[in-house]
C-alpha cells in the first residue's frame, strides 16, 4: 500500500511497524523545528509565447543536517505550490495541510495580475510554506525539501516521477467506492464532535470574513469623504479674518484624522483580513480531512462487511482487514493529534489577530484625540489671552 | 404650509401679561418679513429651515419627524432670543405683541401696511441693475455673503456624507457581537473572551447614535449662519437699490436742468424728439416756451429737494447699516469660534469613548 510507505518519508531506514508509527503521532518528543527559515518575495513576471505567469523567490535558510547546504534560493510559480500541496495531501491524507491562496478571485474587483493581488498572494504563499515548516511531520516531507531546494529543471523532472496518473486514479476510485458507504456508522464519537464543531466554525468564520470585509469597505468610504471635508474649512478660512486660524486648525485636525484612517484601514487589511481568509480556507480543508478519514474508515467497514458474507477466503481477508485496521488507527491518531495542534494554533492566531485589531483601533483613536486636544488647547489659550487683555486697564 | 407650535418664553425685561402662548411657523415667518421690511438696514436673524435639508440618510427627512420638529422648535426659540437681544429690534412693538398678544396679532401686523413695502422689496431684491458708483465696502460684503453661503452649504453637504459613512463603520461592528456570541458556544477556552468582546462591540455600535445626534447641533449652528448670509446679502442689496435710486434721481435732475437751459437760451445741445418735431413743424411760441421753462423749474426744485433727502437717507442708511454689520460680524466671529470649539469637544468625546471600548475589547481578546 503506497500511502503507508510515503507516510514515513523522512527515515526510510527505520522499521515500518504499525506500533512505532502510531507512537510517532503522539508528538511526545517534538523535534527542534526552529531551524528552518523560509521567505517568499520578489514576484517577477515571465512572458512566454503561450502564457504570462508570475514566479516568486523562495529563500530557505537552515541548519538541518539532511540539507546539503545552509541556504537555498529558488524561483517557484503558483503551479509548483499546487503540486506541493497535492503531494502532501497524498502522503498525509488525515493531516491538516495548510491552505493555499485561491487561484483566482472572481467576486472581488482585483485583476489577475494587479499589484494588490500579487502581494496578497505572496503573503499567503509565505504563510503556507512557514506553516508547513512549523508542522512536526510535514516539515520533514521529502517533496517539501525538494520544493525548497531543487532548481527549476530538477523540480520538473521530479514532478514527472512518482506514483503518476494511474495510481492517483486508483486512489480516486477507491475514494469514490468507499464514499458510497461513507464510514459514518462506525465513526468514533470524537470525530462526530469534530464534524459538528467544523460545521459551526465554518459558518461563523465565513460570516466573520464578510463582516471584516464590510468594515474595511465602510472605512474606505469614510476615508474618501473625509478627504473632501478638511479642505472646505481651509477654503472657508480664506474669506475670514478673525476666525481664519480656528478654521485652519479644524481643517488640519480633519486631515490628520484622515491620515490616521488610512493606517486604520491598513491595519485591517494587513492583519485581520488575511487571517480570517486563511481560516475560511482552513475550514474547507478540515471538512475535507474529516471526509478522507471517513473514507479510510469506510474501506475497512466495507471489507469487514464483505468478510461477514464470504466465509471461504477468511484468512486472506483477515490479513487485509488487519492492515486496514492499522491504517484506520494511524489515520485517526494522526488526525486527533493534528486537530489538537490546529485548535491551539487557531486560538493563538485569533487571539493575536483580534488583539492586534483592538490595538490598531486604539492607536487610531489616540492619534485623533491628541490632534483635537491640541487644537482645543490652542483655541482656549487664545480666549484666555483675549480675556486677560480685556481685564487690563 | 407647515406649522409647528412653539411655546414662547417670557418676554425679556417687561412684565408680560401672558406667560406663554402658541404660535405657528407661518406667524414666525410673518414676523420676520415684517422686521426685514421695517428695518432694511438691520441684519435680521434668520428662521430655522422649514424643511429638513442636508440630512444624512439615517436622519429622517420627514418634516413630521419628532427629532426634526424638536430641532426646529429650538431654532425658533433661538430666533426669538436673537431678536430680543438685538439693540434695535427688541424695541419693536409688533415683536413685543408677538410675545404677549394671543389674538389679533396678525391683523395688527397687516395694519402697519408693511405688505406693500414687502412686495416692492421682493421685486427689488431680485431685479438686476447696474450701479455706477458702488460702495466698495458693500460690494465686498456682498461677495463675502455669497462666499459664506456657498462654503457653508458645501460644508454641510459633505459633513452629512461623512456622518453617513461613520455610521456605517460603527454599525457593521455590531454584527461582530452576534457572531462572537454564536461562535463562543462551540469554544471551550475562547468562549468567555469572545462573548465579552462581543458585548463591547455592541456598545461600540450603539454609541454612534448619540455621537451623531450631538453633531446635529453643530450642523444647526452652521445652518443659522448659512441663513444669516442671506440676511446680510439683503442689506447689501437694499443699499445697492438706494444707490441706484439716488443715481437715477441725480441723472434725471441733470437732464431736466439741461433741458431748461436749452429752452432758455434756444440752443439745442441734446437731441430730443420734441426738438426735432418743432424743427419740422415749426418753432414754439415764446409763451409756450416760457410755460415749459416754468414747469421744468418747479420740477428741478422738487428734484433737488428729493435728491437732498435721498442723499441724507442714504448716508443714514450706510451709517446705521454699517453699525449693525459690525455688531453682526462680532457676533458671527464669536458664535462660529464657539461652534468650532464645541465641534472639537465632540470629536474628543467620541475618541475617548472609542478608546474605552477598544481597551475593554483588547482585554477580552487577549484573554481568549
Amino acid at each position: 500500500d503506497a500511502s503507508l510507505a510515503e507516510v514515513n518519508s523522512f527515515s526510510p531506514s527505520m522499521p515500518i511497524s504499525p506500533s512505532s508509527m502510531i507512537n510517532q503521532y503522539k508528538f511526545e518528543d517534538e523535534p527542534e523545528l526552529g531551524d528552518l527559515f523560509i521567505t517568499v518575495d520578489d514576484p517577477e513576471s515571465h512572458i512566454t509565447a503561450i502564457e504570462t505567469f508570475i514566479t516568486y523567490r523562495v529563500v530557505t535558510k537552515t541548519s538541518r543536517g539532511e540539507f546539503d547546504s545552509s541556504e537555498y534560493e529558488v524561483r517557484r510559480r503558483y503551479q509548483d505550490f499546487l503540486w506541493l500541496k497535492s503531494k502532501l495531501e497524498e502522503a498525509h491524507p488525515t493531516l491538516i495541510i495548510p491552505p493555499l491562496p485561491e487561484k483566482f478571485i472572481m467576486k472581488g474587483m482585483v485583476e489577475r495580475f494587479s499589484d494588490e493581488f500579487i502581494e496578497t498572494r505572496r503573503k499567503a504563499l509565505h504563510k503556507f510554506l512557514n506553516r508547513i515548516a512549523d508542522h512536526p511531520t510535514l516539515t520533514f516531507n521529502e517533496d517539501f525539501k525538494i520544493f525548497l531546494t531543487a532548481q527549476a529543471w530538477e523540480l520538473s523532472s521530479h514532478k514527472k516521477q512518482g506514483p503518476g496518473l494511474l495510481s492517483r486514479m486508483g486512489q480516486t476510485v477507491r475514494a469514490v467506492t468507499s464514499s458510497v458507504r461513507g464510514g459514518v456508522k462506525n465513526r468514533p464519537e470524537i470525530f462526530t464532535e469534530m464534524n459538528h464543531y467544523m460545521e459551526t466554525f465554518s459558518q461563523k468564520i465565513n460570516v466573520l470574513d464578510k463582516i471584516a470585509h464590510r468594515i474595511y469597505k465602510e472605512e474606505r468610504e469614510y476615508f474618501n469623504e473625509m478627504k473632501e471635508y478638511g479642505p472646505i474649512y481651509t477654503l472657508w478660512s480664506a474669506s475670514e479674518e478673525d476666525i481664519a486660524d480656528s478654521l485652519k486648525g479644524v481643517a488640519s485636525c480633519i486631515d490628520k484624522c484622515c491620515k490616521a484612517t488610512e493606517k486604520w484601514m491598513a491595519g485591517l487589511s494587513e492583519n485581520l483580513l488575511p487571517i480570517l481568509h486563511e481560516y475560511v480556507l482552513y475550514s474547507e480543508i478540515l471538512m475535507g480531512v474529516l471526509k478522507r478519514r471517513d473514507q479510510i474508515q469506510g474501506e475497512l467497514d466495507s471489507k469487514v462487511d464483505a468478510l461477514a458474507n464470504k466465509k471461504t477466503e477468511k484468512d486472506m481477508f483477515s490479513e487485509e482487514i488487519g492492515k486496514l485496521e492499522d491504517k484506520v488507527e494511524c489515520a485517526n491518531n494522526a488526525l486527533k493529534a493534528d486537530w489538537d495542534r490546529w485548535k491551539q494554533n487557531m486560538q493563538c492566531d485569533m487571539r493575536s489577530a483580534f488583539t492586534n485589531v483592538a490595538e490598531n483601533n486604539l492607536h487610531y483613536y489616540e492619534e485623533c484625540l491628541a490632534t483635537w486636544e491640541s487644537f482645543l488647547a490652542s483655541q482656549t489659550v487664545d480666549l484666555h489671552v483675549e480675556e486677560d487683555s480685556e481685564d487690563r486697564p | 404650509l407647515l406649522s409647528s407650535r412653539a411655546v414662547e418664553p417670557q418676554s425679556e425685561g417687561q412684565c408680560a401679561p401672558v406667560d406663554s402662548l402658541w404660535r405657528r411657523y407661518s406667524e414666525f415667518e410673518l414676523l420676520r418679513n415684517y422686521l426685514s421690511v421695517t428695518y432694511p438696514h438691520i441684519v435680521v436673524p434668520p428662521l430655522p429651515e422649514k424643511r429638513a435639508d442636508f440630512v444624512w440618510h439615517k436622519l429622517s427627512a420627514d418634516n413630521m419627524d419628532p427629532d426634526f420638529v424638536e430641532r426646529r422648535r429650538i431654532g425658533l426659540e433661538n430666533f426669538l432670543l436673537r431678536v430680543a437681544s438685538h439693540p434695535v429690534l427688541c424695541q419693536d412693538k409688533i415683536f413685543y405683541s408677538f410675545l404677549t398678544q394671543e389674538g389679533g396679532w396678525k391683523e395688527m401686523v397687516n395694519e402697519t401696511g408693511f405688505q406693500i413695502k414687502a412686495d416692492s422689496r421682493l421685486k427689488a431684491l431680485n431685479a438686476t441693475f447696474r450701479v455706477k458708483n458702488p460702495d466698495k465696502r458693500f460690494t465686498e460684503l456682498k461677495h463675502y455673503s455669497d462666499e459664506l453661503q456657498s462654503v457653508i452649504s458645501h460644508l454641510l453637504r459633505v459633513r452629512a456624507r461623512v456622518a453617513d459613512r461613520l455610521y456605517g463603520v460603527y454599525k457593521v461592528h455590531g454584527n461582530y457581537g452576534r457572531v462572537f456570541s454564536e461562535w463562543s458556544a462551540i469554544e471551550k477556552e475562547m468562549g468567555d473572551g469572545l462573548q465579552s468582546a462581543g458585548h463591547h462591540m455592541d456598545v461600540y455600535a450603539a454609541s454612534i447614535d448619540d455621537i451623531l445626534e450631538e453633531e446635529e447641533h453643530y450642523a444647526d449652528q452652521l445652518k443659522e449662519y448659512l441663513f444669516y448670509a442671506e440676511a446680510l446679502r439683503a442689506v447689501c442689496r437694499k443699499h445697492e437699490l438706494m444707490q441706484y435710486d439716488l443715481e437715477m434721481a441725480a441723472q434725471d435732475l441733470t437732464s431736466k436742468k439741461q433741458q431748461c437751459e436749452e429752452l432758455a437760451t434756444g440752443t439745442v445741445r441734446t437731441f430730443s424728439l420734441k426738438g426735432m418735431t418743432s424743427k419740422l413743424f415749426g418753432q414754439e411760441t415764446p409763451e409756450q416756451r416760457e410755460a415749459k421753462v416754468k414747469v421744468l423749474e418747479e420740477q428741478i426744485q422738487e428734484g433737488e429737494e428729493q435728491l437732498k433727502s435721498k442723499n441724507l437717507e442714504g448716508r443714514d442708511f450706510v451709517k446705521s447699516a454699517w453699525a449693525d454689520i459690525e455688531r453682526f460680524k462680532e457676533q458671527k466671529n464669536h458664535d462660529l469660534k464657539e461652534a468650532l470649539i464645541s465641534y472639537a469637544v465632540m470629536q474628543i468625546s467620541m475618541c475617548k469613548k472609542g478608546i474605552q471600548v477598544w481597551t475593554n475589547a483588547k482585554e477580552c481578546f487577549s484573554k481568549m
